[in-house]
């Protein structure tokens, strides 16, 4: 049973720093000023907290179906909403993959189902993400699912015919494809950003130029075939220059970068502690700096998390045989602050759009991203910027504990997350799955 | 000393210290009866997940010759992905009691994963991880080099004013990365030479000179040692070099470059030698060559570290590094 009981939202900062209340009833935000009656509400005090519209992410791995020892779509959607987030776009690499319109209607239905946060789910590209043959996209497009965005993540689609076609195929729909961009020839058995680091460690590297070299064919490809093109997790300073030239040029090309990408260097390998692992790996610190300003001056669309839950054994072993990946939802705002809001690359309008608004109109998603103004849809996260603590597996909400910032001091916590106008996080504390406007 | 995993942790003090104990070991060995009491009671495991019976029965016969008991575990496939898991094993091994770990393992780091789990509460002993390093083969080939130096009088000495150049595969070479950081602390000159396929994509924070052409570097630099790593058989199809006779040619060490070596350089290698490709017959069997000595002096070395380990003897206030490492 869901609780229609209005929430006078008193006393919060919006993105662009005005303070208002704000009025949330029948899944919409009514009312917004300051000195709003609570009569017949319940009352949030949110003096202090700003709020964001819900954080949106273009780049979750939610795992199910097939790997549900990680995450299922329950589990990953509450690890969403605890870190803020209202709607997530679920990679396809799942098992079985997500190439047909059964398997996304699947994944969509499950979304729906558990409450906790929409549930967008990407296409694969290619049949089993193999990388040879178109899958269904059009099917994918027609279904209840409403696929836009079509990747492979985890694989490149490396054939450049290939890419070429999906690139305009996709245009029928509005599609755009995400891509991961890597050379597999130039990383075969890559362990690690390939450099000093590398060297020291001897660890097999996974260069720079993997990925830029990929970004520059397909932002081409994108220019010669008229297409949009989205790139997956951006990870070297090579790769912001050539999606700015690209940009420059008139490209219809979006980017994201990852928060640990933002945050986190490749020097925190050399403990060889597999939960630094993660592709496209950890880079070097002007990596780090490149990445920041590529975001804060426009280059770099978007923060997505990548959020990868994997299971304890797959961390708990040498690092050769431990899996790539980390989870990301339950941190992801805090640690972009702590990269580029204290630092001073970003402000809070600009965190608005790269978590929220940009993303929504990349994936094509309809319903999110708005600004808190009367009449927008109540998907809105309450956020306390001046919550310094250190980040423990208390702090996951997830399945799986394979987070790189447990034992770090973060500078923020999010307070209240709500989806359809009722609160999925409140006060901190994820609500019990029979409260959350599921269905 | 509570681990022994890299030679990069080892500052000056620690590494004379090991090569003076080693010494030590050495004289051991020259006696009739070959054999100390120390490690009496304790139990060392040589967990070996890659085949090396040279470094297996280097470390067995050190283990033996200081009265421990040796259990011998092979680790089936090197495949990181297939067979037991490190852990797995660990466990295994500290649920019978294990006290000291000699562990060989074909991934990067493996030893100080070890290390660090808390799977174990065991000494852990590098003896080869991956492309990263392989300890007690450096330490090794300092003694060696320092004997060979100052004879008799080696006790207490560094490696100042000897130039060392490297020649071969160094960038899958974890011989080469072991022997950079300790023979650098001793004080050694160290000169690398390799096809610029087979070096390290950024060396800029090695203290160390990098040079393509062996025959300039020769001279340039007149090495009082020169050694030469074995080319991997999977090297030979990588592309890494167009073949053997063109590697042969421009970087191993043939007779002609051995005549033109200054008269006192030594010759070493870690074995096994690919004879005619790296290092010619004539260089392997000169008196120049060091090959046997550092078979003999690897037990010795091995001995030293193993009785460093458990015999409770410390080495200098740990560095920063092995410090945090300390987390078991």
């Amino acid at each position: 049973m869901n609780d229609q009981t209005p929430f006078l939202i008193a006393g919060a900062t919006l993105a662009d720093g005005r303070r208002t209340d704000l009025l949330v009833a029948d899944g919409l935000i009514a009312e917004t000023g300051t000195g709003l009656s609570s009569t017949g509400a319940r009352r949030i005090d949110a003096d202090g907290l700003i709020a964001l519209p819900g954080l949106v992410d273009l780049h979750t791995h939610l795992r199910e179906p097939g790997f549900e020892p990680s995450e299922t779509v329950l589990t990953g959607t509450r690890a969403a909403a605890a870190g803020g987030f209202t709607a997530v776009f679920a990679m396809a690499n799942t098992s079985p993959v997500a190439d047909t319109a059964g398997v996304v209607e699947q994944v969509h239905r499950l979304g729906q189902d558990a409450g906790y946060a929409y549930v967008q789910p990407i296409g694969a590209v290619t049949v089993g993400l193999e990388g040879r043959h178109l899958a269904e996209l059009g099917a994918m497009a027609s279904s209840r699912a409403r696929v836009r965005v079509f990747s492979d993540d985890g694989h490149c689609v490396e054939d450049p015919l290939l890419m070429r076609r999906a690139l305009e195929y996709v245009k029928s729909f509005g599609g755009v494809i995400a891509q991961h961009a890597q050379d597999s020839r130039l990383t075969v058995e890559a362990q690690m950003n390939e450099g000093q680091v590398s060297s020291d460690l001897g660890l097999a590297g996974w260069p720079a130029v993997a990925e830029e070299s990929i970004i520059a064919r397909d932002v081409l490809l994108a220019e010669h075939v008229g297409s949009r093109v989205h790139i997956c997790h951006l990870s070297t300073a090579g790769s912001v220059d050539v999606v700015r030239w690209a940009k420059a040029r008139g490209i219809a090309v979006t980017a994201e970068v990852t928060p640990h990408h933002l945050l986190l260097t490749e020097e925190l390998v050399r403990s060889y502690d597999p939960k630094y692992k993660v592709n496209p790996p950890l880079r070097r610190a002007e990596d780090v700096e490149a990445l920041r300003r590529g975001l804060a001056d426009g280059t770099i669309d978007i923060v997505a998390t990548d959020h990868a839950p994997h299971p304890v054994e797959a961390k708990d072993c040498e690092w050769a045989a431990a899996a790539n990946g980390m989870v990301g939802l339950e941190s992801a705002l805090a640690v972009v602050q702590a990269a580029v809001v204290d630092t001073g690359g970003l402000d809070w309008a600009d965190v608005a759009r790269v978590l929220s608004a940009a993303p929504a109109t990349i994936g094509g998603l309809t319903g999110f991203g708005h600004e808190l103004t009367a009449g927008s849809p109540a998907e809105l996260t309450l956020y306390d910027p001046n919550d310094p603590h250190e980040f423990t597996a208390a702090d996951l909400a997830g399945r799986s504990g394979n987070s790189p910032y447990l034992d770090m001091q973060l500078p923020g916590r999010v307070r209240y997350t709500f989806h359809r106008g009722q609160p999925t996080l409140a006060d901190g504390a994820l609500r019990e799955e029979g409260l959350v406007a599921n269905g | 000393m509570r681990h022994l995993l890299s030679t990069r942790d080892l500052d000056l003090a620690d590494a004379i210290r090991l090569l003076d104990v080693a010494e030590d070991m050495a004289t051991v060995s020259t006696r009739e009866v070959k054999k100390l009491p120390a490690l009496r009671g304790k139990t060392v495991v040589n967990l070996f997940f890659e085949n090396s019976t040279r470094t297996r029965i280097s470390f067995e016969a050190a283990a033996k010759r200081l009265s421990a008991d040796v259990i011998n575990f092979s680790a089936s496939g090197s495949s990181v992905a297939k067979g037991e898991s490190l852990k797995d094993t660990a466990q295994t091994l500290a649920a019978m009691g294990a006290d000291a770990v000699v562990l060989r393992h074909p991934s990067s780091g493996a030893p100080q994963s070890l290390a660090d789990s808390g799977w174990i509460d065991a000494g852990v002993i590098n003896a080869g991880d991956g492309t990263h390093e392989h300890p007690t083969q450096a330490l090794l080939d300092a003694f060696t080099i320092r004997r060979r130096m100052h004879g008799a009088a080696s006790r207490g000495t560094n490696l100042s004013g000897v130039a060392v150049t490297i020649v071969g595969d160094i960038l899958h070479s974890r011989v080469a990365r072991s022997n950079v950081w300790l023979l650098t602390t001793l004080g050694a000159q160290v000169t690398l030479v390799a096809p610029p396929t087979l070096m390290p994509v950024n060396m800029t924070a090695w203290p160390v000179e990098v040079e393509y052409d062996l025959d300039r570097s020769l001279l340039r630099t007149p090495p009082s040692v020169l050694m030469m790593l074995r080319v991997q058989a999977e090297r030979m199809s990588g592309d890494f070099f167009p073949n053997t006779r063109e590697y042969s040619r421009r970087w191993g060490l043939d007779d002609e470059r051995l005549g033109r070596l200054p008269e006192d350089t030594i010759v070493m290698h870690p074995g096994p030698m690919n004879r005619g490709l790296e290092i010619s017959a004539a260089a392997a069997d000169s008196a120049r060559s060091t090959v046997r000595e550092q078979v003999t002096n690897g037990v010795s070395v091995r001995m030293a570290a193993l009785y460093l380990l458990l015999a409770g003897e410390r080495l200098s206030p740990p560095t920063p590094t092995s410090r945090m490492r300390a987390t078991t």
